[in-house]
C-alpha cells in the first residue's frame, strides 16, 4: 500500500513530473510538488469551485481529482494565464471591474470563466450568472465577476 | 479532508478490471470520473481497499448508434455527451437532462457510467435512463449482460450490479422523431441535486396519447416510473383537464419520505407540480413536433 | 500612475487595487502557502458527540502511526497551560457601570479535557510529517465518552429541566443584561393598539472562502515565538499567545498574511491560535494547522441565533409609543466575545426611528452547539427583522403603506445630531451624528419606480397568477467603534511614506485605501505609500479589523500622526531652506514654500536631514527620526445607515423567491473608494441574502449537526442573486477627520427582513407573516395552503 505513483503532465506549457501516493489529490498535488499555491483548496468535496484548474482544456475541480489522474494530462493553473507582466484579458478585466476582494476564490474563477467564454463566446448575463454559478465567492457579491466576464465576452466579439 | 490509503489499480483491459474486483472481494471501487467517489474518499465516508481506476481501458468512451440503439460508453464524460450531435439528434431529452447535472465543471470529468453506477436518487441521469427505456450493459467475470434500467436501480445508492461488475455502457433506443419530452426539476440552487426531479417523455397525434413517460428522481430511494399517471394519459389524452388530473394521480402515488433537506409532504407537492409542469411542457412539444 | 483628482485628491475615487497584482496571479500569500524549513502538520481529533464527559482519551496507536512526531490530549495540556481567557472583546467601566448585567465566561481550555460541550470540539492534537499522515493517525485515537443529556434549545436550555454545560455555573444562563428608557410600562397601559410577535433570527455563519489556519516558530536563539494565523486580530492573538504561555509581548509575534475572508469569523482568538505557539516550543520545530471545510462548520463560530418576544405600541397614526423585548441569544458551548453581540441588538434595536419608551431584557444562554461569536452585522440584522418586521405589521394592521409608517417615525435630519437615550456599547450615549434618513427612503422608493405605479404592476401580475412583492428594511450601524487604533508613519530615507498600523484586511482593500488617505495627506502617489498591516511587530498596539471600524480609526490615526510629522517635517525642511516653517507646503513629494516653484527639497532629502548623528540637518531642539505614531481613540461611534428595497416574485407552486430587483441607499459619509465602498456593500448585501433564503447550521436533538457540508449548508451563488444597485449618499460624519464612517457590515444587516417583508407583501392575500428565517420554499408553499 506504500507504492507511489510516478505522473508525467504538462503544466502551463511545461513538462512537469511528480512522484506521490495515489491517494493525493490534484490540489495538493499542484500546490506542494508542483509548487504552484495560486490553486486554492476551499472545501475539498467539489463544491466551491475554488480548485477549479483546466484540465484537458476544460474547467474542472482538482480537489475531487486524485493526481494520478491527471497522468498524461495537459494541466492550466491561474499561474499560465499572465504572459510576463501581461495579465489575460479576464484578469485585467477582473481587476478593472472590482471582481476580487480577498482572492481566495479568484483562481477558481478565472479558470471558469475561460472555459465559460471558450464554450459560449458570447453569453447573456444569465448564462453568465450560470457559468459563474460553479464557483463559489463570499466577498464581492458576483456583480464585479459577472461585469468582467462580460466586458471579456463584448471585447472579444466587436 | 484527505483520502484515505489504498491500493491503486489502472488496468489497460476491462476483465483485468474486473478480476481486480474479484481479488479484493467486494473492497475495491471503481474509479470513473471521481466527481461522486473523491468526496465521499476525503470525507472518509468509506475506506476501500483499493481504487480501479478505468481510465486506461480503451473503448469505454465511444459514442455510436447500432441499428436504433445509442450506444454511449461508461467513460463517456457528461461534457462529451452533451456536446454529442450523434446524442442531441437522437437522444434530445438526454442532452436537456445534462445540462440539470452539477455545473459544467463538474461535467467535465464526471461520467455517464458514473453517475448511474452511483444511483443518487435525485440525479438526472438514472432518472434519464428510466424514462428512455433504457438498459446498461455490465461486465462481469462470465461475460456481459444486459440490464434493463427498471431492473438496475434498487436502493439509495445502491444498484443490482454484483460486486465483480463494471458498468460498461448504456444503451438506450433512440426517441421518436415526432415526441414531446421535458425535464422539470427543483433544486434550492442551479446545479444541486434536485429535490425532486421530474422527466415527461410523449408520443402521439391529435390530443391522444399513445406513448408516455412519466419518471420521478428525488422521491424515495430510486427513479420511478408513475405508471398510474402514464395510464391515465394513454387513456384521456394530453389536454390541460387530463395532465391535471395525471399530476394528482401522481401525488397520490408517490411515496416520499421526510429529511433535513425537504418533508415528505412537500415532496409530494412539488411531484404533483413537476409532474403537471413537465407534461404541459412535454405535450407542447408534441403538438409542435407534428407540425414542419 | 494615479494622479489626483482636480482640487480633490486621491479620496473619492474609485482606483483600482493595489492587491490585485499579486492575487490575480496567483500569488497570493495565504497560510495554507507558508511553509518553514522543518515544519509539520498539525491535525485535530474532534468530538462526535455533543456533551460528554471525557472518561479516557486514547493516544498510543496515533502515536505509533507512520510520520506521527507528537500527539497530545486535553487532561496533559490542562497541566501546562490554562484555558482562553474571559472576555476577549471587554465593555468598557463606564459601559459596566451603566447598564446592569451578569456575565458568567466559562473559559474554554485548548483542549476538551473533562467535558466535551459541542460535536466538533477538539480533544486531542496529533503532529504528523503531512496533513494525510497526521489524519491517518486522527482516526486511530480512540476516546471514551459517558454521554450526557445534550441542550439544544436556548429557550429549555433555561429551564430547570435542562442538563447544565458548565457545573461550576449551575446554569446555562451566561450572561444577562436589560436596558430601558423612558416609563415602558406606563406607555403601553396607556396604549390603545399594541402587536406582539415573537421572531426568530436562525444560526448560520460567515463562511469565508479560506478556513482559519495557523502557524508557529519558537526561536532557540531569542527564545521568541511568532504565530502567522488568518486572523483579523493580531494583536489580540499576541496579547493572548504572551498571557497562556507565560511569556512577555515582546517576544510574541503574531502576523496575518492574505487572508481570504473573515467577516468576523476570524475576528476573535482561538484555541488553535494558542495551541500551535505552543506545539512549536514543546517539540521545537515549526507547525501548520490548516483548518478544513468540515472542520470550520463544526468549530469555526457560527452567528445569529436569537429569540425575540418583542412588543411595540403605536397609535392610529403610525406613531410607534413604546417598545419592549425580551430576548434569548444561543450562545453554543462557549462564549469567546462576551455580550458584545446582543448588546449590539439591544442598541440597534430602536433604530433609525423615534422612540420614546423602550426597553429590553436580554439573556445568552449555553447549549451543546459550536460557540457563538460575531459575523457580519454582529447582533444588528437580528434587531432590525424585529423593528423592520413591527413597522410592516403596524402598516398592515391600519391599512397603510409599510414606507408611511417608516416615514411616521424617521428621525430626520433636521433632528441631527439624535440623543437615542440608550448607551452604545462603548459605554456611551448614542448620538447619531449625521444623515438624512428619510432621504433613503425616498431614493430606494424612487428607484424602484415608486410604490404606486409598483402596486400597479403588483396587482396586474396577480391576475395573471403571479405573486410579486415589495419589502423595506432600514437600520443605522454605530461603525468605527473604539478603543483606539494605531498608525505610524514615517517617511522613509526613500522619500515614500511608510504607514504601519494595527488593521488587519481580509480582502477589503486596505493597501488601496489607506495609501489614497495617505497620499493625499503627504501630497505623494499612492504608490508612494509602503503600508505594513497585520504585524505586532510593525507597531506597538493595534485593536484589529472588526465591527466596521478600521476606516474611521486608522484613518483618524493616519491623519494625526501625520499632522504632527507634518510639523516636524516643515521645521527640518524650514532649517534645510532657511526659510519660515509657515511658509512651505507639500507638493508631489516635495516640501516647498508656497509661491517659489524653484525653493523645495525632497521628502527624501529631509528624511535624511533628520537623522541622528554628524552632518545632520535638524534645528536645535528637533530630536532626531522623522516618525510619528499615534493612536486614534475615538469619542464613541459614528452612524452609518441604509435603505433596502427588494421586489421579489414569489412561485407559491414550488415556494421558490426569486429576487427581481435589489436596491440599496446608503450613507457611510465620506466615501474614500466608491468602486471598493460598493464592493463591500454589495458584497455584505448577499451575504445578507444567503442568510434570508439559503444558509442555516440544523442540529438534530442529540446535537448533530444536520449541515456538515456544502451539500447542506447552502451559500448563495451567481445565479441566486440579482444585481444590486448601490445609490450613494454622503452625510460627512464630524467625529473624525475625514468625514467618514464605517461601512463593512452594513449590507449584510438588512436583507433577511427586506426579503422578508417582501415576501409578506407578495403573499398579503394569505395574510402571511414570515418573522423567523431563513424563508424556505417549503415555509411559502406553508403559507400559502394554509388560507387556501
Amino acid at each position: 500500500m506504500d507504492d507511489l505513483v510516478d505522473i508525467k503532465l504538462t503544466v502551463n506549457g511545461e513538462a512537469r513530473h511528480g512522484r506521490c501516493e495515489p491517494r493525493k489529490l490534484l490540489v495538493d498535488f499542484i500546490r506542494e510538488d508542483l509548487g504552484l499555491t495560486g490553486t486554492h483548496a476551499g472545501c475539498e468535496h467539489g463544491i466551491c469551485g475554488a480548485c477549479t484548474i483546466l484540465f484537458d482544456g476544460e474547467a474542472a475541480r482538482s480537489c475531487t481529482t486524485l493526481a494520478v489522474q491527471a497522468d498524461g494530462a495537459e494541466i492550466m493553473t491561474v499561474e499560465g494565464l499572465a504572459n510576463g507582466e501581461r495579465l489575460h484579458p479576464l484578469q485585467q478585466a477582473f481587476h478593472e471591474h472590482h471582481a476580487l476582494q480577498c482572492g481566495f476564490c479568484t483562481p477558481g474563477m478565472l479558470m471558469t470563466a475561460l472555459d465559460l467564454l471558450n464554450t459560449v463566446p458570447n453569453p447573456t448575463e444569465a448564462q453568465i450568472r450560470e457559468g459563474m454559478s460553479a464557483v463559489i465567492c463570499r466577498c464581492t457579491g458576483y456583480q464585479g465577476i459577472v461585469n468582467a466576464v462580460a466586458a471579456v465576452a463584448a471585447a472579444k466579439n466587436v | 479532508m484527505k483520502p484515505p490509503k489504498f491500493a491503486y489499480h489502472a488496468p489497460e483491459q476491462l476483465d483485468e478490471a474486473v478480476q481486480l474486483l474479484e481479488r479484493y472481494a467486494g473492497n475495491a471501487r471503481v474509479l470513473s470520473g471521481g466527481q461522486s467517489l473523491i468526496p465521499m474518499l476525503n470525507f472518509r465516508l468509506f475506506v476501500p481497499e483499493a481504487l480501479i481506476d478505468l481510465r486506461r481501458v480503451p473503448g469505454l468512451a465511444d459514442i455510436r448508434i447500432d441499428q436504433d440503439t445509442l450506444h454511449i460508453g461508461a467513460m463517456t464524460r457528461q461534457r462529451a455527451a452533451e456536446n454529442s450531435g450523434l446524442i442531441s439528434n437522437k437522444l434530445p431529452l438526454m442532452t436537456e437532462a445534462l445540462g440539470w447535472v452539477g455545473h459544467l465543471p463538474t461535467r467535465s470529468r464526471g461520467t455517464i457510467g458514473g453517475s448511474i453506477a452511483h444511483a443518487d436518487p435525485s440525479a438526472e441521469l438514472p432518472m434519464t435512463l428510466l424514462a428512455l427505456d433504457g438498459a446498461v450493459v455490465a461486465r462481469g467475470l462470465s461475460g456481459e449482460r444486459t440490464i434493463a434500467a427498471d431492473d438496475l436501480f434498487s436502493s439509495f445508492f445502491s444498484t443490482t450490479l454484483a460486486p465483480t461488475e463494471i458498468l460498461c455502457a448504456v444503451r438506450i433506443p433512440a426517441m421518436n422523431t415526432h415526441c414531446g419530452f421535458a425535464v422539470e426539476e427543483y433544486a434550492r440552487r442551479k446545479g444541486d441535486f434536485a429535490i425532486v426531479g421530474m422527466t415527461a417523455v410523449l408520443e402521439g397525434k391529435d390530443g391522444k396519447c399513445t406513448r408516455a413517460r412519466l419518471v420521478s428522481a428525488g422521491i424515495g430511494g430510486r427513479p420511478v416510473r408513475l405508471r398510474a399517471a402514464e395510464d391515465l394519459l394513454l387513456k384521456n389524452g394530453v389536454d390541460a383537464e387530463s395532465i391535471s388530473m395525471a399530476s394528482r394521480a401522481v401525488m397520490e402515488a408517490v411515496e416520499p419520505t421526510s429529511d433535513p433537506n425537504a418533508s415528505a409532504d412537500y415532496r409530494r407537492h412539488l411531484a404533483g407540480v413537476l409532474a403537471e409542469r413537465a407534461l404541459l411542457r412535454a405535450a407542447n412539444m408534441l403538438k409542435e413536433s407534428r407540425h414542419g | 500612475m494615479s494622479s489626483p483628482g482636480a482640487n480633490k485628491g486621491f479620496v473619492g475615487q474609485s482606483l483600482p487595487r493595489r492587491e490585485d497584482h499579486r492575487l490575480l496571479r496567483g500569488q497570493g500569500q495565504y497560510i495554507a502557502d507558508f511553509t518553514l524549513p522543518g515544519m509539520l502538520h498539525v491535525a485535530f481529533v474532534r468530538s462526535s458527540v455533543a456533551h460528554a464527559r471525557i472518561k479516557s482519551v486514547d493516544l498510543s496507536r496515533a502515536a505509533a502511526a507512520p510520520g506521527v512526531h507528537f500527539v497530545m490530549s486535553g487532561l496533559e495540556l490542562a497541566k501546562e497551560i490554562p484555558p482562553v481567557q474571559d472576555q476577549q472583546l471587554p465593555l468598557p467601566r463606564k459601559w459596566r457601570t451603566t447598564v446592569p448585567h451578569k456575565i458568567f465566561d466559562p473559559r474554554q481550555p485548548l483542549l476538551a479535557w473533562d467535558k466535551v460541550r459541542h460535536v466538533g470540539e477538539a480533544v486531542a492534537v496529533i503532529v504528523a510529517d503531512n496533513r494525510y499522515l497526521a489524519e491517518d493517525a486522527v482516526d486511530l485515537v480512540s476516546v471514551d465518552y459517558e454521554f450526557l443529556d445534550a441542550v439544544v434549545d436556548a429557550e429549555a436550555a433555561l429551564g430547570a429541566a435542562a442538563a447544565v454545560l458548565h457545573e461550576q455555573n449551575g446554569t446555562n444562563l451566561l450572561a444577562e443584561f436589560s436596558v430601558a428608557k423612558g416609563d415602558v410600562a406606563a406607555a403601553f397601559a396607556a396604549a390603545k393598539q399594541t402587536l406582539k410577535r415573537r421572531f426568530y433570527h436562525h444560526r448560520y455563519a460567515g463562511i469565508p472562502m479560506e478556513c482559519r489556519g495557523v502557524a508557529a516558530m519558537h526561536e532557540a536563539r531569542t527564545g521568541a515565538v511568532t504565530i502567522w494565523s488568518s486572523t483579523q486580530v493580531v494583536h489580540w492573538v499576541r496579547r493572548e499567545v504572551a498571557l497562556t504561555l507565560g511569556m512577555s509581548e515582546a517576544r510574541v509575534r503574531c502576523v496575518a498574511l492574505d487572508v481570504g475572508g473573515g467577516f468576523g469569523t476570524k475576528g476573535h482568538v482561538y484555541p488553535e491560535d494558542l495551541l500551535l505557539p505552543y506545539l512549536a516550543r514543546r517539540i521545537g520545530r515549526p507547525v501548520k494547522w490548516i483548518e478544513d471545510r468540515r472542520e470550520h462548520l463544526q468549530s469555526a463560530c457560527h452567528s445569529r441565533d436569537q429569540i425575540h418576544d418583542a412588543e411595540i405600541a403605536f397609535d392610529a397614526s403610525g406613531k410607534i409609543l413604546a417598545f419592549r423585548d425580551s430576548m434569548i441569544m444561543d450562545c453554543g458551548a462557549w462564549n469567546p466575545v462576551g455580550i458584545g453581540i446582543p448588546y449590539n441588538t439591544a442598541s440597534h434595536l430602536i433604530g433609525p426611528y423615534k422612540v420614546e419608551h423602550f426597553s429590553v431584557r436580554a439573556r445568552v444562554a449555553a447549549t451543546n452547539k459550536v460557540p457563538n461569536a460575531p459575523y457580519r452585522g454582529a447582533g444588528r440584522p437580528e434587531a432590525v427583522q424585529v423593528v423592520e418586521r413591527l413597522m410592516d405589521l403596524i402598516a398592515r394592521e391600519l391599512g397603510v403603506e409599510p414606507a408611511a409608517v417608516r416615514r411616521r417615525n424617521l428621525v430626520t435630519a433636521a433632528d441631527m445630531p439624535y440623543a437615542a437615550g440608550i448607551p452604545y456599547r462603548d459605554g456611551q450615549p448614542i448620538v447619531y451624528d449625521s444623515g438624512d434618513y428619510p432621504l433613503a427612503l425616498e431614493k430606494v422608493l424612487a428607484e424602484i419606480g415608486g410604490i404606486d405605479a409598483f402596486r400597479v404592476r403588483q396587482r396586474a401580475a396577480r391576475v395573471e397568477g403571479r405573486h410579486l412583492g415589495l419589502g423595506l428594511g432600514m437600520y443605522t450601524e454605530g461603525t468605527g467603534v473604539g478603543p483606539f487604533e494605531g498608525a505610524t508613519v514615517r517617511v522613509d530615507p526613500s522619500g515614500k511614506i511608510y504607514v504601519s498600523a494595527g488593521s488587519c484586511p481580509q480582502g477589503q482593500g486596505m493597501e488601496t485605501i489607506f495609501s489614497q488617505i495617505t497620499a493625499d495627506l503627504w501630497k505623494v502617489n499612492p504608490e508612494d505609500v509602503i503600508l505594513s498591516l497585520a504585524d505586532t511587530a510593525a507597531i506597538p498596539m493595534g485593536f484589529g479589523t472588526i465591527a466596521s471600524r478600521s476606516t474611521v480609526n486608522l484613518s483618524g490615526a493616519i491623519h494625526v500622526a501625520s499632522e504632527r510629522l507634518r510639523g516636524k517635517t516643515f521645521n527640518i525642511a524650514a532649517n534645510m531652506l532657511e526659510c519660515a516653517a509657515a511658509d512651505l507646503e507639500l507638493r508631489d513629494g516635495r516640501v516647498g514654500v508656497v509661491g517659489v516653484p524653484d525653493m523645495s527639497v525632497t521628502l527624501a532629502d529631509v528624511a535624511r536631514a533628520s537623522r541622528p548623528g554628524w552632518d545632520h540637518q535638524r534645528p536645535e531642539g528637533v530630536d532626531a527620526g522623522l516618525e510619528e505614531t499615534y493612536y486614534w481613540e475615538p469619542a464613541t461611534v459614528t452612524w452609518a445607515y441604509a435603505a433596502h428595497a427588494v421586489i421579489v416574485d414569489v412561485d407559491v407552486r414550488t415556494g421558490h423567491v426569486k429576487l427581481e430587483k435589489y436596491v440599496i441607499a446608503h450613507d457611510c459619509g465620506v466615501v474614500v473608494n466608491p468602486m471598493l465602498a460598493e464592493g463591500q456593500i454589495i458584497g455584505g448585501a448577499v451575504q445578507g441574502i444567503g442568510g434570508a433564503l439559503f444558509e442555516g447550521f440544523n442540529y438534530d436533538s442529540e446535537g448533530q449537526l444536520l449541515t456538515g457540508s456544502f451539500m447542506d449548508y447552502l451559500l448563495p451563488t451567481a445565479s441566486d442573486v440579482p444585481e444590486i444597485t448601490v445609490l450613494h449618499h454622503e452625510s460627512p460624519s464630524p467625529l473624525n477627520p475625514l468625514g467618514v464612517k464605517g461601512l463593512g457590515e452594513g449590507g449584510a444587516i438588512a436583507p433577511p427582513v427586506a426579503i422578508a417583508n417582501a415576501v409578506c407583501d407578495a403573499l398579503s392575500e394569505f395574510r402571511a407573516e414570515f418573522n423567523s428565517t431563513p424563508i424556505t420554499p417549503e415555509d411559502v408553499i406553508r403559507a400559502a395552503r394554509k388560507a387556501a
